[in-house]
């Protein structure tokens, strides 16, 4: 944790963009679900769930942050590092160039923001990812900042709050990648062993590399309404099996019925939950 | 699913592994060889073989030292192509080869038999172990009922209730990595395939005793890391272990799978065992057969053998709480980050 810069969450509202919104621009905008048009401050006043039908529209993880912890309560940690693109990757681009690019649209350095908080008054680890940033996929940088808040709440003995949004592992990392999973998981036993808690939110869409590692090794998992959730993307499983998937397939309900995930938790409810659950849990 | 015994296999296999002559799929890049080999055939099916013998030789002498000369030379796509080799070794050859009094063990208790990942109790060397390794099948049938090497969730589950078995008697755990990656589909949702993965992972984590995997064939992302979190971790010459095959890769970040496009990514990805070495991602590179382990499956079978030998004389000496905080330091280091 030695190099860790720490802003608190003021400085990081007041100096850095919040990148772009996955809500288009404009002062009215269509819910994609059920068809109404929306004035977006009604949304933005709802936690960007849609008033008439509850679809939840993503979050980039600053919003999300903003709207899980008590105010002002956010010290990040962590948030200077960044990829080393250790293969040197190229493919119609290079990584350093896509890296570039997205750190300058969204301000940020990588696809996970970690740090300490407060949560209804209870202190917490908190790691949120960002689509935004690649996709919210899984490099050395993810894997070794979900470690690091794992380590922290160790040593500090605090619940830690992962909420998951991610395309898998970034393919640009190759075998750094993969390993990640490995890393991540790996601390995760640790953490359990020496009796943490660790709370798991799954939030639209949750796929790949961070699904088979710390995504599901919560103690409890909520998830989103409707979040997509799987290993395999659905593109992929229906290119592999050559028919259309059931409807509902890979959506946080379907997973629910499945037994692999404890509940399905409306946005605008998942401060108390995950409160209430760090009471139960006597931390 | 029709169930397959791997003693079955094994006599049908017989004939493949007893098999010393050129293979019978042809990689491209092996034509000339095979073009040699050929030569060389039709001289000695003539009358007067021994009369021409000197000719024989040293048509023989040129294909070796082609073979060694492409072999030395192989793109990182043509080394994936040798680990999907039809001929290549598989995990049900490995252990009629090197592993004695075998005991297959089935099943993971809750929902089914996974043929697509092998497990059973043997002896190799000096060592009582338990091996886990994927079983891709060889017939058309076999390959149907083993799902090509794509395991279910049934598959992880039942790797890892055999990994605690070995755990409570104190047995090394080898596993052999040879999987495109893990299936997907419907009913591997519907079973939690990423939850069954997510588990191997952490409990293998600190699994209190040695384990060893070596990746004989293909390391098809989290499909093959699910029985892979290991004390050490090795790779044959002509295996690939990566985040994801050249072709998914290719699909996604070239747009289109293609023989350019996949070379490509197979090249972008560093998926050969070189590569994962120099990167640290890897222990060690077990050298294989001059033409790969399809050529020579019994010298491949017993390169194999004296490395598990010898890693697992290393690995036992440890007591397993330190292979355990071992094997999270290991990966624990891995990553490539930086301050900015
Ligand atoms: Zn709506």
């Amino acid at each position: 944790m030695a190099e860790a810069t720490q802003r608190s969450w003021t400085d990081v509202e007041a100096g850095t963009p919040t990148g772009k919104k996955p809500v288009p621009e404009g002062l009215w905008l269509r819910c994609p679900d059920c068809g109404a048009i929306l004035f977006r401050r009604s949304l933005e006043n709802n936690q960007q769930v849609c008033p008439e039908c509850a679809h939840h529209f993503r979050l980039p993880a600053m919003d999300r942050i903003r709207l899980l912890v008590d105010p002002g309560s956010f010290v990040a940690i962590d948030e200077s590092l960044q990829s080393q693109d250790p293969l040197e990757f190229v493919d119609l681009k290079s990584y350093a160039d896509r890296l570039e690019a997205t750190m300058a649209k969204t301000g940020t350095n990588e696809a996970v923001h970690c740090g300490t908080g407060f949560i209804k008054g209870r202190k917490v680890i908190l790691a949120v990812m960002d689509f935004t940033f690649l996709g919210g996929s899984m490099g050395s940088v993810v894997g070794e900042k979900i470690v690091r808040a794992v380590e922290a709440a160790s040593s500090e003995d605090l619940p830690l709050i992962v909420v998951s949004a991610s395309g898998g592992a970034r393919m640009m990392e190759s075998g750094f990648s993969l390993m990640q999973m490995a890393k991540t998981s790996a601390a995760l036993a640790r953490f359990d062993e020496m009796g943490g808690l660790y709370i798991s939110v799954l939030t639209d869409p949750t796929t790949g590399g961070v699904t088979a590692s710390f995504a599901m090794l919560g103690d409890v998992i909520l998830a989103e309404p409707k979040a997509l959730i799987g290993f395999a993307g659905p593109r992929v499983i229906q290119q592999t099996i050559r028919q259309d998937l059931p409807d509902g397939f890979q959506r946080s309900e379907f997973l629910m019925q499945c037994g692999f995930l404890d509940r399905v938790v409306d946005r605008r409810d998942l401060r108390s939950e995950i409160s209430s659950l760090i009471d139960y849990a006597g931390k | 699913m029709e169930a397959i015994d791997c003693t079955v296999q094994w006599k049908q296999e017989t004939g493949v592994l007893r098999m010393t002559s050129a293979s019978t799929t042809v990689l491209p890049f092996e034509e000339p060889v095979r073009e040699l080999e050929r030569q060389i055939e039709s001289l000695e099916a003539r009358d007067d073989a021994a009369d021409i013998a000197e000719e024989i030789t040293s048509l023989r002498d040129s294909r070796n030292s082609l073979l060694q000369k492409i072999y030395g030379n192989l793109s990182a796509w043509d080394i994936v192509r040798i680990a999907r080799h039809p001929e290549r070794p598989q995990t049900p050859d490995y252990i009629h080869m090197i592993c004695r009094d075998f005991r297959e063990l089935h099943g993971d208790r809750q929902y089914g038999d996974d043929r697509s990942i092998l497990t059973g109790l043997g002896r190799i060397g000096p060592f009582k172990v338990l091996i886990v390794g994927h079983q891709k099948g060889r017939t058309t049938e076999e390959r149907i009922a083993c799902n090509f090497g794509c395991a279910h969730p049934e598959g992880y589950r039942k790797a890892l209730k055999k990994m605690k078995l070995a755990e409570k008697y104190g047995l090394p755990i080898v596993t052999l990595i040879d999987t495109p990656g893990a299936y997907p589909g419907v009913q591997a949702e519907e079973r939690g395939q990423a939850e069954a993965i997510a588990v191997n992972l952490k409990e293998m984590s600190r699994m209190n005793t040695p384990i060893l995997s070596v990746v004989i064939g293909e390391g098809g992302s989290g499909g093959a890391l699910g029985i892979g979190v290991a004390d050490r971790v090795d790779m044959l010459q002509y295996a690939w272990y990566s985040v994801i095959s050249p072709e998914g890769c290719a699909a996604i970040l070239w747009k289109e799978a293609n023989e350019a496009t996949n070379s490509a990514a197979a090249e972008s990805l560093c998926l050969t065992a070189r590569d994962n070495l120099a990167n640290g991602l890897v222990d060690q590179v077990v050298t294989e057969p001059v033409g790969g382990a399809h050529r020579d499956p019994s010298a491949a079978g017993e390169a194999l053998e004296r490395h598990i030998v010898d890693q697992l004389r290393e690995l036992t000496r440890f007591n397993p709480r330190t292979l355990v905080d071992r094997r999270y330091e290991k990966f624990r280091k891995i990553g490539a980050v930086s301050t900015s």
